[in-house]
């Protein structure tokens, strides 16, 4: 076994930067207190929670009090959809959303359908991953109280046009949430130029620690608490701040934010000649999603007569990190929803791999994981 | 690069493999454990059916990936789900379809196991696959040689009598030195935690153990009830179809004659089960084909020659002639006769220790 260790599986999690690690330190320690303590032990990590939420606004262009914390992006998504919809139940009882989200918003939408009655119109795709807004646009009925669709999606990369289906739906009065997960560290979270009422962010995909995330959620926008108990978070998500994490997910996002434009720069060549690669030496390969609508460090393929999960093996054993689409869906035996809802046919799907890009890769780590990649398919279309 | 040789190890989550993955860990290989997604009833986790196929159930997939983390080796589930339908269960359902008592393990162990997953244990750069099964390999003159397990309860040479010379060479069983009691003490030694778990029985593709039941729901259409008769054609009842019997079984026929009655054969072309006397049950000889000599080449090509005959898993050794026919093809004339020679089921050749090869049984005559 040659271990060379390149990881290349930024769209699961990423390292966390050691300025975040060094942030969150004596949050543990030396400044534990709970932020809704009278004494001075309180008061500092209220400080730290009211510095983070400030920073995070900044960034946003939002008001601090629009920022709620949560456990991470499946929390922001759950509570977006459920506490939006549920709130405007009285109005109407149909919700939009697309067909190649993250699960955390398809099986939420799928619950509310289920469990709530509500109705779930699921958008269809192109072959590239994009919604066409206009179809959005002719899903809305006037039961129609909330669309969600991703900024950018985790599996092919493909960045969708939320700021036209954003205009859409404030034109008809309708909520809009964005997934915005894998954006969060490449992508402009300006949410008044997105004009989005609710976005939902992860910190571990932008060098922050698992386990934190943000709900962006406008004021007056309404929004049901799904976890009651104390006051915090202004009433919408009950539980003592985790300070710690709150100070990483700010550090990270403003770290990710401050160096956007050049970690951009950086990954879109390092990507471009990372897919170059592998188109040209791996014979049938095929980029799946957009080829410039899409995330700087993403890359994902579709490769005939390889097996995902094999070559993910194949070059774990080579010591790449791969996957195959969705870190949150390995080892299941479905193909991708996202591949089938782009209209690959499940054989063609099962050989999915991707190649995600972030801060520490080199071009010399480009170069191994085409060469990698190129062997492992050979030795596995070997027979 | 290291020196190491690479092994991939078949886990299942049983003791078995999980020993082989410890003690290949433990004589300095560089192991990956590999378990196999097979095919299962159901449409998935949930389904109950699903919950139940013991071989690659959550729990066993749990207990084999807790091991490999022990053992700091990589783990990794792989789907082979349409390779074990194809080759291990519609070969079984096709048999029982035809009349025959099909062998799946035998195949399973030939086209899948030592078949498609040994090829990608070597596209993946592996030296070796290794799995729990007790036999031996010995090399001999540049050959490779099929031993029994050390432990005659265990010994499961019969189900690798089907391997091939490119297979074995690249097979390693490390517990073909031990019994099973050696392998639970070290699983114990080793602190695994699977080292009390039972063993598994029967068939791993069957949910509920009930090959009956398994049939009904998947070849319902091959199910044909049909006339029991006797050896001369005499009507003596119904049966339920022909897939539910086997040679010599004696329970379950829904006749009472007063004397106990025994399958005597599978007449597919009249859909009859014909039935009889305990004394006209034996067969001495019986035709074998797509007959594996482990060696390569039948010892001895053109003559007769004696072996302990085996013509089940379970079934005990007897003294046999075997005379090869040609074609992949023998002929094999035991010198007592034989209540159960059942088509499908593998004739297996031992030299003392040494599994000589075998060949699937045709037909009894």
């Amino acid at each position: 076994m040659n271990l060379r260790n390149i990881y290349l599986d930024h769209s699961a999690t990423t390292p966390v930067d050691p300025r975040v690690l060094d942030a969150m330190l004596p949050y543990f320690t030396e400044h534990f207190g709970n932020a809704s303590s009278l004494h001075r032990w309180g008061q500092n990590a209220l400080r730290a929670l009211d510095e983070s939420r400030r920073s995070i606004a900044e960034i946003l262009h939002c008001d601090p009090r629009e920022i709620i914390f949560t456990s991470g992006g499946s929390e922001s998504d759950n509570l977006a959809l459920r506490g939006a919809a549920l709130a405007r139940r009285g109005k109407g009882n149909h919700i939009i959303t697309t067909t190649l989200e993250h699960h955390a918003v398809l099986n939420t939408a799928a619950h509310l359908e289920k469990e709530f009655g509500f109705e779930v119109t699921r958008v269809p795709v192109n072959r590239r991953g994009l919604v066409n807004p206009d179809d959005i646009a002719r899903a809305i009925t006037p039961r129609t109280t909330m669309i969600s669709v991703m900024y950018a999606n985790n599996e092919v990369g493909t960045i969708e046009p939320i700021r036209e289906i954003a205009k859409i739906a404030k034109k008809r009065d309708v909520i809009f949430h964005t997934d915005a997960v894998q954006a969060g560290g490449y992508l402009n979270l300006d949410v008044r130029e997105l004009s989005v009422d609710l976005l939902s962010l992860g910190a571990h995909k932008f060098h922050g620690p698992k386990g934190i995330g943000v709900l962006y959620a406008r004021a007056g926008a309404p929004l049901l608490p799904m976890q009651t108990g104390g006051s915090h978070e202004r009433n919408r998500r009950a539980g003592t701040e985790n300070i710690p994490y709150i100070v990483g997910i700010a550090a990270a996002l403003k770290i990710a934010q401050s160096e956007l434009e050049q970690t951009n720069a950086r990954l879109l060549a390092l990507r471009e000649k990372l897919i170059e690669g592998v188109l040209e030496r791996v014979a049938g390969a095929e980029l799946t999603g957009d080829a410039t609508n899409r995330l700087p460090g993403h890359s994902s393929f579709v490769i005939p007569g390889a097996i995902g999960d094999e070559m993910v093996l194949g070059l774990d054993i080579a010591g790449i990190a791969a996957s195959t689409g969705s870190a949150c869906t390995a080892g299941s035996l479905e193909p991708s929803h996202v591949l089938a809802a782009m209209g690959y046919a499940a054989g063609l799907a099962r050989g999915a791999l991707r190649l995600t890009l972030g801060r520490e890769n080199t071009e010399v780590d480009v170069e191994s994981a085409v060469g990698a990649v190129a062997d492992v398919v050979r030795k596995l279309r070997g027979k | 690069m290291s020196e190491k040789k690479t092994v991939v190890v078949a886990m299942s989550g049983g003791v078995d493999s999980s020993t082989t993955a410890a003690l290949l860990v433990e004589r300095g290989y560089a192991v990956i454990g590999i378990m196999m997604r097979l095919w299962s009833e159901g449409s998935g986790e949930g389904d109950e059916r699903f919950a139940q196929n013991r071989c690659c159930s959550p729990e066993a997939v749990a207990d084999a990936r807790g091991v490999c983390q022990n053992l700091g080796i990589p783990f990794y589930l792989l789907n082979f789900e349409d390779d074990f339908k194809t080759h291990v269960v519609d070969f079984f359902l096709d048999g029982y379809a035809r009349g025959i008592t099909p062998n799946p393990c035998l195949q399973c162990n030939r086209l899948v196991k030592f078949g498609t997953l040994l090829d990608k244990a070597r596209a993946l750069g592996a030296d070796y696959l290794a799995t729990g099964h007790y036999a031996r390999v010995r090399e001999r003159d540049g050959k490779f040689l099929l031993h029994k397990g050390s432990d005659p309860k265990k010994d499961q040479s019969y189900a690798l009598s089907v391997l091939t010379q490119t297979q074995l060479a690249r097979a390693l069983f490390p517990l073909g030195e031990f019994t099973k009691v050696e392998t639970r003490e070290m699983a114990r030694r080793f602190g695994l935690r699977v080292s009390e778990k039972q063993d598994s029985q029967d068939l791993c593709f069957i949910a509920d153990g009930n090959y009956r039941n398994f049939l009904r729901r998947n070849i319902p259409d091959a199910l044909v009830p049909g006339d029991i008769v006797d050896a001369r054609g005499n009507f003596l009842g119904r049966h339920a179809g022909l897939a539910f019997y086997t040679i010599g079984q004696r329970e379950g026929l829904g006749i009472a004659v007063g004397k106990p009655l025994y399958v005597l054969a599978l007449d597919h072309a009249r859909n009859a089960l014909v039935v009889g006397e305990r004394d006209e049950l034996g067969k001495r000889e019986l035709i074998a084909r797509d007959v594996n000599w482990i060696a390569g080449e039948s010892p001895s090509p053109r003559g007769e020659m004696r072996v302990a005959a085996k013509i089940r898993y379970r079934a005990t050794e007897v003294s046999a002639a075997v005379v090869p026919l040609g074609d992949a093809r023998a002929r094999v004339r035991f010198d007592e006769p034989l209540r159960d020679i059942t088509p499908g089921q593998a004739v297996v050749f031992y030299a003392d220790d040494e599994c000589l090869g075998g060949g699937i049984i045709q037909a009894a005559v």
